[in-house]
C-alpha cells in the first residue's frame, strides 16, 4: 500500500505542478502594484523579460533610466522563454496586472491585441517626434500591428541569412551567388561535402520553433503554407511534399548525420569547428561566427536566403515591448518603452556596453551609426536588407490570412507544428514515409484551422 | 502466571484468562488510539499533501480549460478523457513507457550484478573503484543526458563516434536512427550503480559458510552462483526492480533532450509535458494524469500482489 500511494503521488505530482503554474504567477500580484504612484509620486514598474544578452543589457542600463526620472524604480523579472510565455499569458489572460510591461515574441502581438489585452501605442509615438515611428524597419512593425493599431515595439529583431565558408568554397570552387537558389545551394553542398565535413547543418530537432522555423520558410519558397486565406489547412499539397522531400534529400546527401539532434546551437558549434561548410538560419548567428573567440571569424560570407519560387525566403522574428491594459501606470510605462526602443538607447548600448551588442534588427537608423557599421560590417548591410525586404503580410506564393513567416498566429500554432515536427522527424530519420506524415499533420493542422473559420 | 494456571480450577481458569485479555484489550485500544493520536498531524499533512493535488487535477480534468482561450473556461463532463483515450496517442505513449522501463531495469540489473560480483571480491583499491562505479547515479539526470548527447552520442565530437571510425565502421546517428536505444542507453547507465548498491548488499549479507559447504560437496563456481547466490539475491533483485520501475516510469530528462519523443519514445511523462505546456491544454492534460494514475495503480496492485514476494505477508521462503 505504502507504494501505491506513492506512485499516486508522484504521479499526480507531475500533473500538480503543471496546474500550479497559472496559480504562481497571480500569487505575486498583491506584491506587484504596492506603491502604485499617481503624478509625482514615487513609481515602482515592474517588467517581465525574456532572458536573452539584449535584455539583460537592458536590466544592467536601468539605472541610467532611473537616474534620469527620478522616483521611478524599474524591476526586472527575467525568465526563461518558456516560463516568460506561461507567466505573461495567465496575468495579462486573468488581467491581474502583476506586470507593467511585458516582452512578447512577433507571435503573439496580433494574437494578444486582437483579445483586447495590451493598450495600443499608436497615438503616443506618433505623437512624439523625436521618437521617430517610421524609422522602425516597416516588416517589424509590419508584425506588430493588428488592426492598423501598432500593440508592441520591437527591441529587437532578426530574419535568416545563409552563412558559408569562404574558404571552403573556394577551395572546392564554388561560388554562391548573393540571392541563391535552394537548388542551387544543394549542388553546391554537395559538392563540398566530405566524410568529415557536411555540406550543410540545418535544424532537425523536433519542435515548432526548432525544425518548423526554416523548414516553414523553404515550404513557403516552395509555394505551399500551412493555410490558405480561408484557414483550410494546405499541409498534404503537392508544394508541402515537394519541399519536405527537397529537405531530407539535402539532408541525406549533405547535411549532418543526426538531424534529431541539431538546432540552433549545434549548428553553431559545427559550422565554429569546421565540421560543416554552409548553414541557413537566423542572422543573429552572424555575430556569434564573428565574435572575437570564434575560429571561422572573417572566413565567413552571407548571402540572402535560399529560394524557389519566391523571391525573399528570409523568416522574421523580433522580441518586443508591450503594455498590458491592466497596467495601473500606462503613462509611466509608456516613458519607459519609449526610452527602451529609442534610438538614444540604442547608442546608450554601444557607448555602455558595446558596439556589437547594440539590439539589431529594429530600427533603420541603427544601421546608419558609424560605430556600428564598422562592429558589425560583416553582417549588418545583410542583415537590414533582408530584413526591410521580407514581406510579412504575404511571404508565400497565395495570400494568407495571418501576419508573419515563419509561424501561423494562432493560439494552436505551438502544438500543430510540434506535432508535426515529431512526424516529420520520423520521415526524416526513414521510420515513415513522407504521405503518411503529412496526411497526419493535415489534419491536425485543419482541427485547429477549424477553430478560426469564420 | 504459570502458578495460577497450574493450581486453580477450569473454571477460575477460565475467568481469569478472560479478564486478562479485557483488560490487554483495553489497554491496547488506548495505546492505539495514542499511537494514532500522534500520528494523526503526519497523516492529515500526507493526505493535504498527495489527496487534494490529485482531487484538484479531477476537478480540471473535467474542465475545458485551454491557457491560451482563457475566456472560454467551462465544465465539459467527459470530452477530455474522450479526447485523450481516442486521440490515438495514449497507446503508443504506454507502449514507449513500459519498453524503455523494462530494457532500462533488466539491463541495469544484469549489469548492477556483474559489477556487484566483481566488486564483491577483495582486490586493491576497491573502496576507490566503488565510488567511481556509483558516480552515474549521482548525476542529476538532466545533467547527464547532456554529458551523452554531447560528449558520447554526437556524431562529430562524440566518442562511441570516434571508436567507430577508428574501427572504421559506420558513422551512426544514434538520435535519429535508434532514438529507443538511445533513451535505454542513458538510462542503464544511470542506474546500474542503483542495482549494484542493492545486489552488492545482497552479496556482502551471504553466508559465506554455505558457500564453502558447497565447494565441498563439489560445486564448481557456476553452479554455486546459480543455485546458492542466486535465489539468495532473488528478494534484492526484487526491491531493486521494483524500485528502478517506479522511477524509470515516470522518465524525462533524457526524453526531453536527445530525442523530443521520437521513433516511439514519447512516454507517459513527456505527453504529459506537451499536453500541458506546449499544447498549454490544462483539462486535456489533467485527464491524462488521471488514466495514468489510475493505470500505474492497477499494474501496481497486481504485480505487488503476484510478483513481488518481498511484500507478501509471513515472506514466503
Amino acid at each position: 500500500m505504502l507504494a501505491n500511494k506513492r506512485m499516486l503521488a508522484l504521479g499526480t505530482g507531475a500533473v500538480a505542478v503543471a496546474m500550479t503554474v497559472a496559480a504562481c504567477s497571480s500569487g505575486a500580484v498583491q506584491s506587484g502594484n504596492g506603491s502604485t504612484g499617481a503624478a509625482g509620486g514615487a513609481v515602482t514598474l515592474k517588467v517581465a523579460t525574456v532572458n536573452n544578452g539584449q535584455m539583460k543589457d537592458m536590466e544592467k542600463l536601468k539605472s541610467e533610466y532611473e537616474k534620469a526620472n527620478p522616483g521611478v524604480t524599474v524591476n526586472f523579472q527575467v525568465m526563461e522563454e518558456g516560463d516568460l510565455r506561461a507567466a505573461v499569458t495567465a496575468d495579462v489572460a486573468s488581467g491581474a496586472g502583476q506586470y507593467d510591461i511585458v516582452t512578447i515574441g512577433a507571435y503573439e502581438t496580433p494574437q494578444w491585441g486582437a483579445n483586447g489585452w495590451l493598450v495600443d501605442l499608436t497615438p503616443e509615438l506618433q505623437a512624439d517626434a523625436s521618437y521617430d515611428v517610421a524609422d522602425l524597419l516597416p516588416p517589424v512593425r509590419d508584425v506588430n500591428t493588428f488592426d492598423n493599431k501598432l500593440f508592441a515595439v520591437p527591441f529587437y529583431g532578426e530574419s535568416s541569412i545563409l552563412m558559408y565558408n569562404k574558404e571552403v568554397m573556394d577551395k572546392a570552387g564554388v561560388t554562391i551567388p548573393q540571392n541563391p537558389s535552394w537548388q542551387q545551394v544543394a549542388d553546391a553542398a554537395k559538392k563540398v561535402n566530405t566524410a568529415d565535413m557536411a555540406g550543410i547543418c540545418m535544424r532537425g530537432k523536433p519542435g515548432w520553433g526548432d525544425l518548423f522555423a526554416p523548414l516553414t520558410t523553404v515550404v513557403q519558397t516552395f509555394g505551399g503554407n500551412w493555410y490558405d486565406s480561408s484557414w483550410k489547412a494546405t499541409v498534404d499539397t503537392p508544394e508541402w511534399k515537394q519541399a519536405v522531400s527537397f529537405y531530407k534529400t539535402m539532408l541525406d546527401q549533405s547535411g549532418e548525420k543526426d538531424p534529431v539532434s541539431y538546432s540552433f546551437n549545434e549548428c553553431l558549434t559545427a559550422l565554429k569547428e569546421g565540421k560543416a561548410a554552409m548553414w541557413a538560419d537566423a542572422s543573429v548567428a552572424a555575430s556569434m561566427l564573428e565574435a572575437a573567440d570564434s575560429p571561422v571569424k572573417g572566413k565567413m560570407g552571407y548571402a540572402h536566403m535560399p529560394v524557389d519560387k519566391t523571391k525573399e525566403s528570409g523568416w522574421l522574428w523580433s522580441w518586443n515591448l508591450a503594455i498590458p491594459t491592466s497596467t495601473k501606470q500606462k503613462d509611466a510605462a509608456v516613458k519607459f518603452v519609449k526610452w527602451a526602443t529609442s534610438k538614444d538607447y540604442i547608442k546608450l548600448v554601444g557607448t555602455k556596453i558595446g558596439w556589437s551588442n547594440v539590439p539589431p534588427g529594429s530600427r533603420t537608423s541603427t544601421y546608419d551609426i558609424p560605430e556600428y557599421k564598422d562592429a558589425a560590417k560583416a553582417y549588418a548591410p545583410i542583415t537590414l536588407d533582408v530584413m526591410s525586404s521580407v514581406n510579412p503580410k504575404q511571404p508565400g506564393i497565395n495570400p494568407q490570412g495571418w501576419v508573419g513567416i515563419q509561424y501561423v498566429s494562432i493560439p494552436e500554432f505551438q502544438d500543430v507544428g510540434n506535432q508535426c515536427a515529431q512526424l516529420v522527424a520520423d520521415y526524416l530519420a526513414d521510420r515513415g514515409t513522407i504521405d503518411d506524415a503529412l496526411s497526419k499533420c493535415q489534419s491536425i493542422a485543419q482541427a485547429a484551422g477549424d477553430k478560426h473559420k469564420k | 502466571m504459570t502458578t495460577t494456571t497450574t493450581t486453580s480450577q477450569p473454571s477460575e481458569l477460565e475467568d481469569v484468562r478472560a479478564s486478562t485479555a479485557t483488560d490487554k484489550r483495553r489497554v491496547q485500544r488506548t495505546e492505539l488510539w495514542r499511537n494514532r493520536g500522534l500520528l494523526l498531524p503526519a497523516v492529515i499533512f500526507l493526505i493535504l499533501l498527495t489527496q487534494i493535488p490529485f482531487l484538484t487535477t479531477i476537478g480540471f480534468s473535467l474542465t475545458k480549460w485551454n491557457l491560451l482561450y482563457p475566456n472560454d473556461r467551462a465544465f465539459a463532463g467527459f470530452d477530455n478523457y474522450t479526447s485523450a483515450l481516442t486521440s490515438g496517442d495514449l497507446w503508443p505513449s504506454i507502449r514507449a513507457t513500459v519498453l524503455i522501463t523494462a530494457f532500462s531495469v533488466t539491463l541495469a540489473v544484469l549489469f548492477g550484478l556483474l559489477f556487484a560480483v566483481l566488486l564483491d571480491r577483495p582486490f586493491r583499491g576497491r573502496a576507490l573503484a566503488r565510488t567511481l562505479m556509483i558516480t552515474p547515479f549521482l548525476i542529476m539526470p538532466a545533467a547527464a543526458s547532456l554529458i551523452w548527447k554531447y560528449s558520447m552520442f554526437d556524431t562529430n565530437i562524440g566518442m562511441l563516434n570516434w571508436v567507430f571510425r577508428s574501427l572504421h565502421l559506420p558513422v551512426v546517428a544514434w538520435s535519429t536512427e535508434h532514438p529507443m536505444a538511445t533513451v535505454v542507453i542513458v538510462l542503464t547507465w544511470q542506474f546500474t550503480p542503483f542495482m549494484m548498491l542493492i545486489l552488492l548488499a545482497g552479496l556482502q549479507g551471504q553466508d559465506k559458510g554455505i558457500l564453502e559447504a558447497a565447494q565441498v560437496d563439489g560445486a564448481g563456481t557456476w553452479r554455486t552462483f546459480t543455485w546458492i547466490t542466486l535465489p539468495h539475491l532473488r528478494m534484492y533483485i526484487e526491491i531493486g526492480v521494483l524500485l528502478g520501475s517506479v522511477i524509470i516510469l515516470q522518465v524525462f530528462d533524457p526524453i526531453a533532450i536527445l530525442t523530443k519523443g521520437t521513433g516511439g519514445t514519447k512516454t507517459l511523462a513527456y505527453l504529459l509535458y506537451e499536453r500541458a505546456f506546449i499544447g498549454l491544454d490544462v483539462g486535456q492534460a489533467a485527464a491524462y494524469g488521471v488514466v495514468t494514475v489510475v493505470l500505474t495503480i492497477i499494474v501496481a496492485t497486481i504485480a505487488l500482489k503476484s510478483v513481488f514476494k518481498v511484500f507478501m505477508a509471513g515472506g514466503s521462503r
